[in-house]
């Protein structure tokens, strides 16, 4: 069953591109539907029976699934869904259109495949093939912008994949395997090669040059803000942090042992994230840019909760565990929430670059009387990302937060208070230069964005309220939104 | 001691191989370079006892990926001479640091005295294929790297095919 995840995308890849050569016009629609139906299909997991037929048994990918791959298979398949939205809207083109549905088939496959294995290289081989699709993407306009953001993105992820590779090699070497199993065996021996130690720092480096965290950084904002604006939703949304963030978050919970060393050194780069990330977003005059560096200080929230985690789990205070338990579900949580309040900012500035063809700050002004669902939608998505209640990115705030009080790092709980307010500040001075203010001459003429682009923010608004306004009901269904081994 | 120098003459030529491939300024050049280099690859794969990884060395590294590469060559303008000059002139200070980082690396190796007396891993058995070890062991990332080939031979169309904006 989960092995359709992977088939189906590049089963339509296939598809779409058997002749006659009209059915290119069916690639786009046919990815939004396996989209959508990935989305649907997350969510009905847990109550549907088991699929044993000729193609289980054929294929063997040794797929396994958690609560956190659960959420953000729901999250790649909502992304993808509106990205393909937003191309359908900007691209223009049936040849376009097509090219892009290829390729954005073969992303999924790679974010679908990295979710679900349970091996380290099998999960650097599904990196791998998002960052090629994400390479192509990014570039995919051939503008010279769009090219330098691709080739800072190859080279930074080359250095990474180097990292990576290298230390699978020795893990393969000291462990004898990459399996998550028979390396979380190996580092929990007592005698662990410090070789070992060594192959995992390495790896770890390698996933926050891939994540974008500062201080390895310096490729996602040119990246985010020359693609296309369907791809800078779809690497905003989902393809960081499916190949940083997500194997960061698996390895704490399935490889790592804890270690309060370990912990407090992954919990330095969060917190370094957070606070240059907000410092960077606040001088920003471009709206792209200005989103890309708010992504960087948000993902920071969920690193600095995943440390906390690393160096709560060992601990003999049953509440110190409980309180790292806590950070790590408000790690996933947050995860999460970013995935989509992020692609709805995304989505709001294609749209004011489509209408209003620029996303230069300084030029716009009063453009929420024109573009209302544009306005209210990146106002809901604001409030959300700074942690304003009840929406939902104020919950996954409050889960981590509350879980850094509890595990005695008042500190770094303050820091992620203060990080909030300039999250706030500056997506509120973005809201009033763009939204709000007297309209340019030249913007007397600008109207709402096209339907591709309002359908896209509808759904993402209303997932941002609905799971802040159903939290409470979300906590008590837990499974589904908390980690397999969390005990509140 | 034959063994040793024979090891030693192929684990240089790789790296020289490697070297002359990310630094000759025409890409076709630096595409023989790749297959050299992964042609020298699989010889040290083959000497390490590792004959199902040099097979797919030889047929995806040495093969297929420098015949996409080939085709994505031939799709470009040639560069021009200055930009060609330009080139050369950079590549010595790139490479500048290179013996020393390398000396550096062999240094802190021998000071650090890290273990490095690991036995191999188990063989797959005597019965081992190709297909068999790629298909019942490492399914999941056969996959993997069709989707990434693809995904190679569709950027080369889409970023390549027609006329840049």
């Amino acid at each position: 069953m989960l092995d359709l995840f992977i088939l189906a995308p590049l089963a339509c890849l296939i598809l779409i591109n058997l002749p006659p050569v009209g059915s290119r016009r069916l690639a786009l629609p046919l990815a939004m539907v396996l989209a959508g139906v990935q989305a649907i299909a997350v969510l009905c997991l847990p109550y549907m029976p088991r699929l044993d037929g000729p193609l289980t048994s054929f294929f063997n990918f040794g797929l396994q699934i958690t609560p956190l791959g659960r959420m953000l298979l729901l999250a790649v398949g909502l992304v993808a869904f509106v990205s393909l939205l937003v191309g359908q809207a900007s691209l223009g083109q049936d040849r376009r259109l097509w090219q892009f549905a290829s390729m954005m088939l073969l992303a999924i496959t790679g974010m679908n495949g990295a979710v679900l294995v349970s091996d380290l290289f099998s999960l650097y081989v599904f990196m791998e093939v998002l960052a090629v699709c994400s390479f192509i993407l990014i570039a995919f306009n051939r503008d010279p912008l769009a090219l330098e953001g691709a080739f800072k993105y190859v080279i930074l992820s080359a250095v990474a994949s180097v990292l990576m590779l290298g230390s699978l090699s020795l893990m393969l070497l000291v462990a004898g395997s990459t399996g998550f199993a028979a390396l979380k065996a190996a580092l929990a021996a007592g005698s662990a090669s410090p070789l070992l130690k060594l192959a995992m720092a390495g790896f770890v480096c390698g996933l926050f040059i891939k994540g974008g965290l500062a201080p390895f950084h310096a490729w996602l904002p040119g990246a985010y803000s020359s693609a296309p604006a369907a791809v800078s939703v779809l690497l905003a949304g989902v393809g960081t942090k499916v190949s940083g963030l997500y194997a960061l978050l698996r390895l704490a919970m399935d490889v790592l042992p804890p270690s309060a060393a370990l912990g407090q050194a992954v919990m330095v780069v969060g917190a370094f994230s957070m606070v240059v990330g907000a410092v960077a977003a606040l001088v920003q005059k471009d709206i792209k840019r200005l989103l890309a560096y708010s992504s960087i200080s948000q993902m920071g929230y969920v690193v600095l909760a995943a440390g906390c985690f690393l160096a709560d789990a060992g601990s003999a205070d049953w509440r110190l565990v409980a309180a790292g338990e806590l950070a790590m579900a408000g790690a996933i949580f947050h995860l999460f929430n970013h995935s989509v309040f992020k692609s709805l900012l995304f989505v709001n500035s294609a749209a004011v670059e489509r209408q209003a063809g620029t996303t230069d700050m300084q030029l716009l002004g009063g453009l929420g009387s024109r573009m209302p669902v544009t306005g209210a939608t990146s106002v809901i998505a604001a409030l959300s990302t700074a942690g304003v209640p009840p929406l939902a990115g104020f919950w996954s705030k409050l889960v981590i937060i509350l879980a850094l009080w509890q595990s005695g790092m008042q500190a770094y709980a303050l820091l992620a208070v203060a990080v909030s307010v300039a999250t706030l500040g500056y997506l509120l001075l973005m809201q009033r230069r763009v939204f709000f203010g007297r309209t340019a001459p030249n913007l007397q003429g600008v109207r709402e964005g096209s339907e591709g682009y309002v359908v896209a923010e509808l759904i993402l608004a209303t997932v941002t309220v609905l799971v802040g306004l159903a939290f409470p009901l979300l906590m008590h269904l837990g499974s589904f939104l908390l980690p397999a081994n969390l005990n509140l | 001691m034959s063994a040793n120098v024979l090891d030693i003459a192929l684990t240089v030529l790789l790296v020289a191989a490697a070297v002359w491939t990310v630094s000759t300024a025409r890409m076709l050049r630096s595409v023989i370079g790749l297959a050299a280099t992964s042609a020298l690859l699989t010889a040290i794969l083959f000497r390490l006892d590792s004959p199902l990884a040099a097979v797919f060395e030889l047929s995806v590294c040495a093969g297929l990926i420098p015949a996409i590469l080939v085709s994505a060559v031939g799709l470009t303008a040639r560069m021009d001479d200055d930009a060609l000059a330009r080139r050369k002139r950079a590549k010595l200070k790139v490479f500048a640091l290179l013996p020393v980082i390398l000396a550096a690396a062999a240094w802190a190796l021998v000071r650090l005295n890290v273990p490095l007396d690991f036995a191999l891993p188990a063989a797959q058995g005597p019965g081992a294929t190709v297909q068999t070890t790629l298909w019942n062991l490492r399914q999941a990332d056969l996959v993997g790297q069709i989707a990434v080939l693809l995904a190679a031979a569709f950027g080369v169309v889409v970023l390549l095919k027609g006329k840049s904006q």
